[in-house]
């Protein structure tokens, strides 16, 4: 059938550790998983690739007991298991990270360790934990400090929490689903190492990512899924390639952002030091974007990035300096008044500030504007050209989902954005305003976003781009702004920033003027 | 001023205790529904209720012991009750808790009836007599505050450090909290959710209408229609004044009783020349002040009021 059940022989004849076969999972209409073979030897990290909606987290999820699966059997270490909850998953050794970790913020590191889990004498076994814990600090580099609470850790220490809590389970086999979609770098390299000693001390990792350049370095085995099923499974012996898995996960070539140079046109959005409260209060910032010009702002995480971008979108108010659109002094801005003036905006977070999740997407697409004609007359709304505009962006930005009246909330990631893009393109702004887009996307899903910002930035348009993905910065950016503890540091044109260079001034490290 | 530090003797500090026995109890359990994530508003009715049961079963059994099984045994039904609405059915835990006052408050005004028809004079039962505990009663100023009580007294006393072990100490109670805050965190580590607030729902309905009971057998010997007035609503107060911890919430008893016991005494001596109104309404100001200052930093249980479905995301 696949490739999967060549490479699962393994020679000397040693059942793989978990195997599941012919795994089927139907959602209603939709048939989220269909007949995939999956097996992970002792030692293994297998790469599992796919766009949002390949049914990777399905699979997953019928792994680990949330979901069951309709057909199927799941063998570990050699014998059949029926796995109907999570609890049955963790007592045959089966442990899964979820993207959104699963912890009470307001407990104890060790509290989150300990909970589901009674001691043999009903009282808790902190002993025990601690021990166990302080083991898997010193074999894995997962160091915790097991009375802190988790609300107050980093995002990448909460991870460790979430790792810890299927090891100190006992898990053999780790499910991680996205884990490096929020770490910074140096996290991710942290996590690397301890999945790399994991699998050196004989457990299984199944490493789910969007992100192919870490895992081609990371994995042993690469599984891919298309549509539900298993597209193909590699070893990743040096032969595969970027370009080869994104045309294994879409089934087509993925083309390279094509950015023709262009002279850039008047100014659309000029601030002229600006300054504002915010939790990273704005500094003297001042940044010109003009047409045809897509401007990159690059920082680590919390260094003014939201404010900026919030600041743009008028829901920041300046506290001094001056904001201009097309050459005309905004005094008062508000949300309102800057989408009056053609600014788009795409928000970090979708569910939040972008949709309503537990509205239906028709009208999650027409919130903006829900209060003009066509949407809405005298008051009383017009369910079916909101409808029939949400229709319309479906058809044309290929958003997979049920229809306009799906839940918001339903959507993946990937489409999501594109449900975003689709409404604030459709007035046609002069000003897209985007922040994180292509966060926790698939490549198919990314390489359409940045297809859009191109043809606006050909249509004389301008995009300001705020990304933690340095390698997006440096594909579609113009020129490159990076901030750093509220103020912009430097704004170069592509042509003079380097990766090394920016990377130095996100870091604070000033520069001397040459 | 004179007069009401002489108001402030032994006495009254034993009528305080007695007077929080049933906020005690009822919030308690009120408190590990909560902690669950259920908000039960039951809880006057399930009050009403148990003093029902507990004085009709005691007034025919002639053991009050057998009224307090009774009333228990009510308490955690109702409580059952609450779980198949709010937690297996998932409706609005607003409206399924009015909705269960209104039904244990209707069902025990009935059953009454039903039993005891409309006699002149109520009937009554001999109701609990203080235990006074060896020795330790005989200690001065605490001995006959603490130790010279009704024994459902001392089992409410109790039943704060329990409750408090209980969360804090045992696997359950981590279970519990952790329900409470992430229900598909608990999931995720194997604990059944729905199992878990059903078993708080059922304990705290147990405790709410076992302070029902104690105030049909064991302050008053009677059952009246008014006979709970508002103690299942302080309580579900006393729970958001407490922070959620067991120990405030036993704090806030001991102050809301301390007003009433002071208000009676105030009553009683009439020192203040106030229509007694004004007095009766004292605790509840009390409490309102006391509610707006503490609850600046209240935080309720992160995954209270919302319903757990395995299979949405």
């Amino acid at each position: 059938m696949s490739a999967g059940r060549d490479v699962a022989m393994i020679p000397d004849a040693r059942p793989p550790l978990v195997a599941m076969r012919g795994i089927s999972k139907r959602f209603g209409p939709v048939q989220a998983v269909a007949d995939v073979d999956l097996s992970v030897a002792a030692g293994d990290i297998l790469g599992l690739l796919g766009e949002n909606g390949a049914g990777k987290t399905s699979l997953m999820n019928v792994l680990f007991g949330t979901y069951a699966a309709d057909a199927g059997t799941i063998e570990v270490d050699g014998r059949p298991v029926a796995i109907r909850s999570s609890a049955d998953a963790l007592a045959v050794g089966i442990g899964m990270v979820h993207q959104h970790f699963e912890l009470v913020p307001r407990h104890t590191v060790l509290e989150n360790l300990l909970v589901g889990r009674a001691g043999p004498d009903g009282r808790l076994t902190r002993a025990a934990a601690l021990e166990r814990l302080a083991r898997i600090g010193c074999d894995y580099h997962l160091e915790l400090d097991p009375d802190r609470l988790v609300g107050d850790l980093a995002i990448g220490e909460q991870q460790r929490v979430e790792i810890a809590k299927s090891l100190v389970r006992g898990a053999r086999i780790l499910v991680l689903d996205e884990p490096t979609a929020t770490l910074t770098p140096r996290e991710a390299e942290g996590l690397f190492r301890a999945l790399r000693s994991m699998a050196a001390r004989g457990m299984g990792v199944i490493f789910i990512s969007h992100k192919l350049g870490e895992v081609l370095a990371l994995t042993s085995r690469i599984a891919v899924m298309r549509h539900g099923r298993m597209a193909a499974e590699r070893a990743n012996d040096g032969s595969l390639s970027k370009p080869e898995l994104a045309r294994l996960m879409c089934g087509r070539d993925l083309a390279p952002p094509e950015k023709p140079a262009m002279a850039p046109g008047a100014p659309l959005l000029v601030l002229d030091r600006v300054s504002a409260r915010g939790r990273v209060p704005l500094r003297d910032v001042s940044l010109a974007l003009r047409e045809g010009e897509i401007v990159g702002i690059a920082g680590v995480s919390g260094n003014g990035q939201r404010e900026l971008a919030d600041l743009v979108a008028g829901i920041l108010p300046p506290a001094s300096g001056t904001i201009a659109v097309a050459g005309r002094a905004v005094p008062d801005p508000s949300p309102r008044r800057m989408q009056a003036l053609g600014i788009g905006r795409v928000p970090e977070d979708r569910l939040t500030t972008g949709m309503i999740g537990a509205m239906p997407l028709s009208e999650s697409m027409a919130l903006p504007w829900i209060d003009e004609p066509p949407f809405s007359h005298h008051g009383v709304l017009d369910r079916r050209a909101i409808r029939a505009f949400a229709a319309a962006g479906i058809a044309r930005f290929d958003i997979r989902t049920s229809g306009p009246d799906a839940r918001t909330g339903t959507l993946s990631g990937g489409n999501l954005q594109k449900a975003l893009l689709a409404r604030e393109l459709a007035r046609g702004p002069r000003i897209l305003l985007a922040a994180q887009p292509t966060r926790g996307i698939d490549v198919g899903a990314t390489e359409f976003v940045h297809a859009q910002f191109l043809a606006l930035r050909r249509a004389g348009g301008a995009v300001l781009l705020v990304s933690e993905d340095l390698e997006e910065l440096f594909a579609l950016s113009d020129r490159i702004a990076v901030m750093y503890a509220g103020r912009i540091v430097a704004d170069l044109p592509i042509g003079e920033a380097s990766v090394e260079r920016v990377g130095l001034l996100m870091a604070g490290v000033e520069e001397r003027a040459a | 001023m004179e007069t009401l530090v002489t108001l402030l003797d032994v006495g009254f500090f034993a009528a305080l205790v007695r007077i929080s026995t049933p906020l005690l109890l009822a919030s308690l359990g009120e408190l590990l529904s909560e902690r669950s994530g259920v908000l039960n508003l039951g809880i006057e009715g399930i009050m009403l209720f148990g003093a029902m049961t507990g004085f009709t079963v005691a007034y025919f059994s002639g053991s009050l012991w057998l009224g307090v099984l009774a009333a228990l045994l009510a308490g955690a039904l109702a409580g059952l009750l609450m779980a198949f609405l709010a937690v297996v059915l998932g409706v609005s835990q607003h409206v399924s808790g009015i909705g269960l006052t209104l039904l244990a408050t209707g069902l025990s005004f009935y059953v009454y009836r039903l039993v005891f028809g409309q006699p002149a004079s109520p009937p009554n039962v001999v109701p609990f007599r203080p235990w006074p505990v060896p020795v330790l009663s005989d200690l001065p100023v605490v001995g006959p505050i603490l130790f010279n009580q009704m024994p459902l007294t001392y089992l409410a006393l109790l039943a704060v450090p329990a409750v408090a072990f209980l969360l804090y100490r045992t696997p359950w109670g981590l279970d519990l909290r952790t329900v409470g805050e992430n229900p598909r965190a608990a999931d995720a580590a194997g604990v059944n959710v729905w199992r878990m607030r059903t078993q708080a729902l059922v304990i705290g309905g147990a405790m709410m209408a076992l302070g029902g009971a104690y105030l049909s057998i064991s302050q008053f010997n009677a059952f009246t229609f008014g006979v709970v007035s508002g103690r299942g609503w302080v309580a579900v107060a006393l729970v958001v004044f407490g922070l959620w911890s067991p120990w405030r919430c036993a704090a806030g008893a001991l102050l809301f009783a301390a007003l009433e016991a002071l208000q009676l005494r105030l009553q009683a001596n009439n020192v203040l020349h106030v229509p007694y109104q004004v007095l009766l309404m004292l605790p509840f100001v009390m409490t309102i002040v006391a509610m707006a200052i503490v609850s600046r930093n209240a935080r309720a249980p992160a995954a209270l009021l919302v319903p757990y479905r395995k299979e949405e995301r």
